[in-house]
């Protein structure tokens, strides 16, 4: 039952992996993004042979550099909390983990060894087309090393292409395409690659402004604000575009995470978007049940919009948190309690599998439970509910108490969702109004502008974590959708163990990042090396 | 023979040519990977599953145990 579930040890292991990803997050995009703007800022010193291409190529080769530095292996700590800290979880998930987490670390070290030993230290040692390819592949290569991550995390959110073994408790790949090419992998990978564009476009703008503040580098700055200006722009169409792919796809996958992102607690046609909105205290419900309500302070709402959004219609019906708990019959929404009950049964046979097996594995018992796995009724009926059969109780209304329980936190999701939407705007904005201004040669002396680009870097770093707030808190209470709720997923350990580490990765990682603030913040103040030598071009 | 020597020779002319910076990145690389390795590693993140159960057949029914008792 729910009360004999350790909530401390599962919230202290959900922080610690929030800590660790969240710090992972601070490095990951700007190096998928400056990777792409380095590449073509040499491409146009190759095409070109004017040197300052080279020397503005380089000195945003060294912030990157400085940022891969600071940010490498940082990924691997989450590895090691799989093994240590969600054993449950990483046993259950099987090859759809192993595999591409092998993959993505086998082609990032591939990568940084061999391609960026080049871009670094193969200036005027290899040809300059060798030296392109190199930091070419360099981006290629960090782009493609994030998709297996990334593969592995839309599974989580959309378990598909899989079967589970009952046998070894583990998720067996059946279709590799299906995996890699599920909607929500596709929608995932496009989304966050770009992200991560716009947010390197938003740090090169930053940088260059700051430059034309202190009136130096008019040069480099310009010309970086331009490329990173139309960088950023098309980015941001992607973004859109996938975003709203995501959105329509969660509506279908996820719906209580779309219901979440938008506060929405009754289903309704003609459901409004909600483009603003405060929300109160009591959105957080801490015993939601049937008569609760949302809560706002305030809100701005365009009317219809979330029923286009979601289902390209106006008129379409969008289920609201009560309507997933509580069924919907008329909209063909079935009830959480159904779901636990069937989920149970599930649970059930696996119980009753390991038993028959235990004391007669070649027996008749034995044969039929291992194939009542197989049947595909039993799998859409019983097995996808899997992980609902957690929140079972033998008593029917404690049963209908659980179910409120599984609510992601609203008001998380909502601000995350909503913070992330609003940013991508400005810095859509912004990018369209630098561009305009730069080549119009009217940007450097409005220094209020430069100021705010300079201060839109936090912002970006701001969206990023939005973005994965959204993700990963908006699918709570599950760990992997509608299989594993995350409270399922935690190993039993000490929970001081878990409190112990959650605190040396603090400290680590606050030292961490100083010293990349301090390197990165030096080595902008130092600016690009004063002059190529012509005769090194 | 001579390909591999050259190829030995890039890296270690590069390292050995690391501007103050980049040295220092290198620093703070090793330290990390330290860390991470050889402290949190070792004495911090043990693999549940593998230290403590025998077999694929012991893990599995450890995980069952612990998914479906309500």
């Amino acid at each position: 039952m729910l009360e004999n579930i350790d909530f401390t040890l599962v919230n202290w292991s959900r922080g610690q992996f929030a800590l660790t990803a969240m710090f992972h997050w601070l490095f990951v995009p700007l190096t998928l993004g400056l990777a792409y703007i380095m590449a073509y800022m040499e491409t146009m010193y190759v095409k070109t042979g004017d040197p300052e291409w080279k020397r503005i190529t380089k000195f945003w080769m060294k912030l990157f550099g400085i940022n891969f530095a600071i940010g490498v292996a940082t990924g691997i700590i989450l590895e090691f909390e799989f093994g240590t800290n969600w054993s449950n979880y990483s046993w259950f998930v099987g090859d759809i983990f192993g595999a591409p987490l092998a993959i993505e670390g086998i082609m990032a070290f591939f990568l940084e060894s061999t391609f960026i030993a080049v871009m670094f230290f193969g200036w005027d040692k290899v040809s300059k087309r060798f030296h392109l390819t190199a930091t070419w592949l360099t981006a290629i290569g960090a782009s493609l090393s994030a998709v297996w991550i990334l593969v592995a995390n839309a599974w989580m959110q959309n378990p598909v292409g899989t079967f589970f073994n009952p046998e070894t408790a583990r998720n067996e790949m059946t279709s590799f395409w299906d995996v890699f090419l599920s909607e929500t992998a596709v929608n995932k990978f496009v989304h966050t690659i770009t992200s991560g564009f716009v947010f390197a476009a938003i740090f090169v703008i930053g940088v260059s402004s700051w430059y034309l503040i202190k009136n130096r580098e008019h040069l480099l700055a310009k010309r970086s604000i331009v490329i990173a200006s139309v960088f950023g722009l098309i980015s941001s169409l992607v973004l859109i575009g996938t975003g709203d792919s995501s959105a329509k796809e969660i509506v279908k996958t996820q719906p209580m995470k779309f219901a979440a992102m938008e506060a929405l607690y009754e289903g309704q046609t003609n459901a409004p978007l909600v483009a603003f909105g405060i929300l109160g205290d009591e959105t957080d419900h801490k015993n939601l049940n049937a008569d609760s309500e949302a809560d706002f302070l305030f809100k701005i709402e365009i009317p219809s919009m979330l029923s286009w959004l979601a289902y390209g219609d106006p008129d379409r019906y969008v289920a609201g948190i009560k309507d997933l708990i509580q069924g919907n019959e008329e909209q063909g929404i079935l009830s959480y309690k159904e779901k636990i009950i069937r989920g149970h049964k599930a649970q059930q046979a696996l119980r009753a599998l390991k038993e028959a097996q235990k004391t007669d594995p070649n027996g008749e018992k034995a044969a039929a439970l291992k194939a009542k796995f197989r049947d595909p009724e039993f799998i859409e009926n019983n097995v996808q509910y899997f992980g609902y059969g957690n929140f079972y109780h033998p008593d029917p209304e404690q049963i209908e108490k659980n179910a409120f329980t599984m609510v992601p936190p609203i008001s998380m999701t909502f601000y995350a969702f909503h913070i992330m939407v609003m940013l991508g705007g400005l810095f859509m904005a912004l990018f369209a109004l630098f561009l305009f201004l730069v080549m119009r040669n009217q940007l450097h002396n409005k220094k209020w502008l430069l100021w705010a680009a300079v201060w839109t870097i936090p912002l970006a770093y701001i969206a990023q974590q939005s973005g994965w707030i959204v993700a990963e808190v908006g699918r709570q209470p599950w760990v992997i959708q509608d299989l594993m709720p995350t409270m399922k997923a935690v190993t039993q350990i000490d929970v001081e163990s878990v409190m112990t580490t959650f605190f040396l990765f603090a400290v680590v990682f606050i030292g961490l990042f100083i010293a990349e603030a301090r390197i990165m913040i030096k080595q902008i103040k130092v600016g690009p090396k004063k002059k190529e030598d012509p005769n090194n071009v | 023979m001579e390909k591999l020597r050259k190829i030995v020779n890039f890296y270690v002319t590069g390292f050995q040519n690391l501007p103050p910076w980049g040295r220092a990145l290198w620093a703070i690389i090793l330290i990390k990977l330290f860390i991470m390795f050889v402290v949190l590693r070792l004495f911090f993140f043990p693999d549940q599953l593998q230290n403590n159960f025998e077999s694929d057949e012991e893990r599995a029914r450890h995980v069952i145990e612990n998914i479906t008792t309500p």
